[in-house]
């Protein structure tokens, strides 16, 4: 096991999103190179029932396990990576992660994620995202059986 | 918990570890012939090529694959019956020279999204049956064969001395190498030469090889089996998966292959170049989402595999116990799958391709051998899958050790885990009877429950000793039922109707006596009697959702031509109705589960570009089913009674088995055959015995009759030319074969309904136009 760490994993303040996206074009920027956002967008700002909710990686890191080549791998800052280059699209991953924050775009085979960059907090004008950091203890207390293990 | 997210590089399965001085063994290989082949990409599942190995000759050459050949044998097992049909002769038998052993992947075969889709299927004339065999197997081999640039790999011939045959797709070369040093059992070569043959010494490399091997109890048995390696980057190991059926290891090893070797130089999730890659992410992330949220409550395979069925068998009379005599038994619960779910490493991908989540390859790291040469070695044993739990209540070997030992030892000789355990159970009934004993078996205690016997049989097989025994008991059932028969050692119908073989091959592991369906899934076969066709029980006996003769004959269409088509695709089985969708059980035709049906519809459009729906699914099946048993005919057999069954398979051969479930086979008496209750207290046990075996012998003949007719076959089940026409089958040579030999059956008076019908309204219709 990993020694304890602190992780950075991202927040939205809901209250202060307008909705306005430009948290998902900037990740589609660094993703894809594109300002689509959409699919192409590691975090997704979704309204429901009024209000915006984010869903994004929040890097606990089962799909680690999931994985059957080793493209995943946590990082020494905490992150959990996926390398493209070992990848071979299988979408175990995407399948199995328990909050659907495994992404997988129409432009290319091996999905991606959140790897915290910041670009999404930067670009958002109202200060609605920020990192707070979690230890990396807390974020790996997961059901295994529920994984079938 | 379990701890999960250990780095990849820190795990340690504890093994012992094998230090071979490599240069040296690979300084000793001599290549025979080399043959270099053009690099080309795979189009829409498709390498479009075959490659022939001639190991006589040495002749080694590409095949082109037609659209023709496409269309009507789709890939996978189907290109292997065309393979074999060009190359083989009707008095063709396992050891002749021309026999071939044949690789296919098939257009789905190397797909990563979708679980399941890795299989290589592998198809020879049978030392056991003489006639075709196919077995499915995982593990990396087929999907890296066809990235390396082959649909199929067909080997003719037989070399003079051990060869390794290297398929490299890394530079485009085939090779084969004398290979006179390695060893020969599969979990030692298999290390060796992933090895010897990786670009770099690191677990990438490792994991672009895989190589297929049988070991030494392939040599000297009917029973071999392939092993095909996938390399494992976390245990730092290749793990082994088997084409068990059909002797297909003994054949390598007859024509000295040690090994067969296939490297890719790389691939990833699209190397198929699938026309539409969209669409089979999405169908695949779907899978794998019905398995995250459902397997856990329904088969629960992603933790203990299928070992889930050991406690469902028991509870419903259907594990076979003591050579099928029982379908039950008191100590059973010592199997029960969570006893092995102890044993078994867990939080580790086990998918034997990649992209399997179902992942049901399990595996016990760190076993101590308890015997033979490799006794006090810390080892990997792969599995033990259902089928060899099973195969421990047949022999009564109730510790789940024993039977990861006779796991561990018939994977590395390359047994059949089912030809050896079904075999080795008849043996020890008819030890029981005194039929054998510790002289005739050359002095080994073959009793029900003696494990170290069994262990030290299969050691004698490795060591290729040549007693009577030995030699004739490695050959399997058939061979050893002539054999007790000839020398007049015990009663016949006994030998005959307790050894569960079928066609040549023994029986896997279920009870089939309470379901006529079943029986016929075993009996009307193209190989032998392997569940992999159909598994009617619970829809024929619990659910008695086919009553009828036509019913039966309906699943025993359906069922086997599904099942058919994973093979022709390079696709597993278990993803179809292993896990089913939540709301299955609520919509028409449960059993076929359909919306799996229609995501295997999308699944092959979306790689092949075609637009087939699932009827056409069918069809394809349907063409390479008749072609097979056409090809049986011509080798001498696929007729009716070569579909003969034993009867131990039907009903209670003995006295005890009829008294142990003496209430069931009474109210058979009373309701099925109309006895009356107060004549059935008068009536001797082996009256009632011979009564519901003459019954039950002549149910199946009905369903025969029935299944003969649905499949569009004469009553003595053969293909008919109009059949083989209506499918698109227009082979002349095949057609007037099959015409002779229908002419033939004629004039022998064996085109006739095989049921006692005492309406003549019941039979079959007879107006069938053969051509």
């Amino acid at each position: 096991m990993n020694s304890q760490r602190k992780i950075k994993v991202l927040k939205l303040y809901e209250e202060r999103c307008n909705g306005c996206f430009e948290c998902m074009k900037a990740c589609s920027m660094i993703h894809f190179k594109s300002k689509e956002g959409g699919e192409k967008s590691a975090i997704k700002i979704k309204k429901v029932k009024g209000r915006y909710i984010m869903n994004v990686c929040d890097q606990r890191g089962l799909c680690i396990d999931m994985c059957p080549v080793g493209a995943l791998k946590r990082k020494k800052n905490g992150i959990v990576w996926l390398d493209k280059n070992i990848c071979i699209g299988c979408q175990a991953c995407v399948g199995f992660c328990p909050i659907n924050a495994m992404r997988k775009s129409k432009e290319r085979i091996e999905p991606f994620k959140c790897i915290s960059c910041g670009a999404c907090i930067r670009a958002c004008p109202e200060k609605a995202l920020e990192f707070v950091e979690k230890d990396s203890e807390d974020i790996k207390q997961i059901v295994y059986h529920k994984q079938g293990v | 918990m379990v701890d999960g997210q250990i780095q990849i590089q820190n795990y340690n399965t504890g093994n012992s570890k094998n230090n071979w001085d490599l240069n040296k063994i690979k300084l000793k290989h001599k290549t025979i012939c080399e043959y270099e082949y053009a690099k080309k990409d795979i189009q829409k599942g498709y390498a479009n090529r075959t490659l022939y190995v001639n190991l006589s000759n040495g002749i080694i050459k590409e095949k082109k694959v037609t659209e023709e050949m496409k269309k009507l044998f789709t890939g996978g097992r189907g290109f292997g019956l065309k393979l074999l049909w060009d190359s083989i002769k009707p008095n063709t038998r396992w050891d002749s020279d021309e026999n071939e052993l044949i690789i296919t992947t098939g257009p789905l075969c190397g797909v990563t999204q979708y679980p399941g889709s890795g299989k290589s299927l592998c198809l020879t004339i049978s030392p056991s049956t003489d006639i075709i065999c196919d077995s499915n197997v995982g593990g990396f081999f087929g999907p890296y064969l066809k990235f390396a640039g082959f649909d199929a790999i067909e080997i003719q011939g037989k070399a003079k001395e051990d060869v390794i045959i290297i398929i490299d797709g890394e530079k485009g070369k085939i090779s084969i190498e004398t290979a006179p040093l390695e060893e020969t059992n599969s979990h030692m070569i298999s290390e060796q030469l992933t090895q010897m043959y990786a670009s770099e010494n690191n677990d990438e490399s490792k994991q672009k090889i895989s190589i297929v091997s049988a070991g030494k109890g392939a040599e000297n048995s009917y029973w071999g089996c392939l092993n095909f390696s996938f390399y494992d980057i976390r245990r730092k190991y290749p793990r082994l998966k088997q084409a068990g059926r059909g002797g297909l290891g003994s054949v390598l090893r007859n024509k000295k292959i040690k090994a067969i070797l296939t490297k890719v130089e790389k691939f990833d999730g699209v190397s198929n170049n699938p026309a539409d890659a969209e669409t089979l992410a999405k169908v695949g992330t779907k899978l794998h989402r019905e398995i995250r949220d459902l397997d856990r409550y329904q088969c629960n395979m992603r933790a203990v595999g299928t070992v889930h069925l050991v406690e469902i068998m028991d509870d419903y009379d259907l594990l076979p116990t003591e050579n099928y005599r029982f379908g039950s038994f008191p100590k059973a619960s010592k199997l029960y799958s969570p006893n092995f779910y102890k044993l078994f490493t867990k939080i580790i991908p086990d998918g034997c391709w990649h992209g399997c989540t179902m992942a049901c390859a399990k595996t016990v790291d760190c076993f101590t051998v308890m015997t033979g040469p490799y006794k006090g070695e810390k080892v990997t044993v792969d599995g033990p899958e259902y089928e060899t739990v099973g195969c421990g209540s047949n022999m009564s070997i109730w510790d789940p050790l024993w039977i990861l030992e006779f796991n561990f030892y018939c994977d590395t000789y390359g047994l059949d885990t089912i030809s050896t355990g079904t075999a080795i159970a008849f043996y020890m009934e008819m030890y029981e009877y005194g039929i054998l004993n510790k002289k005739r078996c050359d002095g080994l205690e073959l009793c029900f429950g003696n494990a170290e016997a069994v262990l030290e049989f299969m050691h004698r097989i490795a060591r290729g000793e040549k007693s009577d025994f030995i030699a004739i008991a490695s050959k399997g059932i058939r061979r050893v039922k002539d054999w007790l028969i000839k020398n007049k050692w015990g009663d016949t119908h006994i030998i005959e109707e307790c050894g569960m073989e079928s066609k040549g091959l023994e029986y896997s592991e279920y009870v089939t006596k309470e379901s006529l369906a079943m029986q016929g899934g075993y009996g009307l076969t193209l190989k032998g009697p392997q569940h992999d066709e159909a598994w009617l029980i619970f829809m024929d006996m619990v659910n008695n959702a086919i009553p009828t003769f036509k019913d039966k004959a309906e699943a025993l269409h359906y069922f086997p031509m599904w099942r058919t088509w994973f093979g022709l695709n390079g696709l597993c089985k278990l993803p179809w109705n292993d896990v089913e969708p939540r709301n299955n059980a609520e919509i028409d035709d449960p059993s076929k589960v359909p919306e799996h049906v229609q995501n295997y519809v999308d699944y092959q459009n979306a790689v092949t570009g075609w637009d087939v729906n699932k009827e056409e699914l069918i069809l394809q099946s349907e063409r390479c089913y008749n072609w097979q048993r056409a090809m049986n005919v011509w080798l001498g057999r696929g007729r009716r009674k070569d579909d003969w069954i034993p009867y131990r398979s039907m009903g209670p051969v003995t006295v005890m088995e009829y008294i142990s479930r003496k209430d069931r086979y009474d109210k058979n008496l009373i309701e099925k055959i109309g006895i009356s209750d107060e004549k059935i207290e008068k009536m001797e046990t082996e009256e009632k015995i011979k009564i519901i075996y003459d019954f039950r012998k002549d149910q199946y003949q009905k369903l025969s009759d029935a299944v003969y007719y649905r499949r569009g076959w004469t009553p003595n089940g053969v293909p008919t030319p109009e059949k083989m026409k209506k499918l698109g089958l227009k082979d002349t040579k095949m057609l007037k074969m099959l015409q002779d030999k229908i002419v033939k059956d004629e004039k022998a008076g064996l085109n006739n309904w095989g049921g006692n019908y005492k309406n003549k309204n019941e039979k079959p219709n007879n107006g069938i136009k053969y051509w």
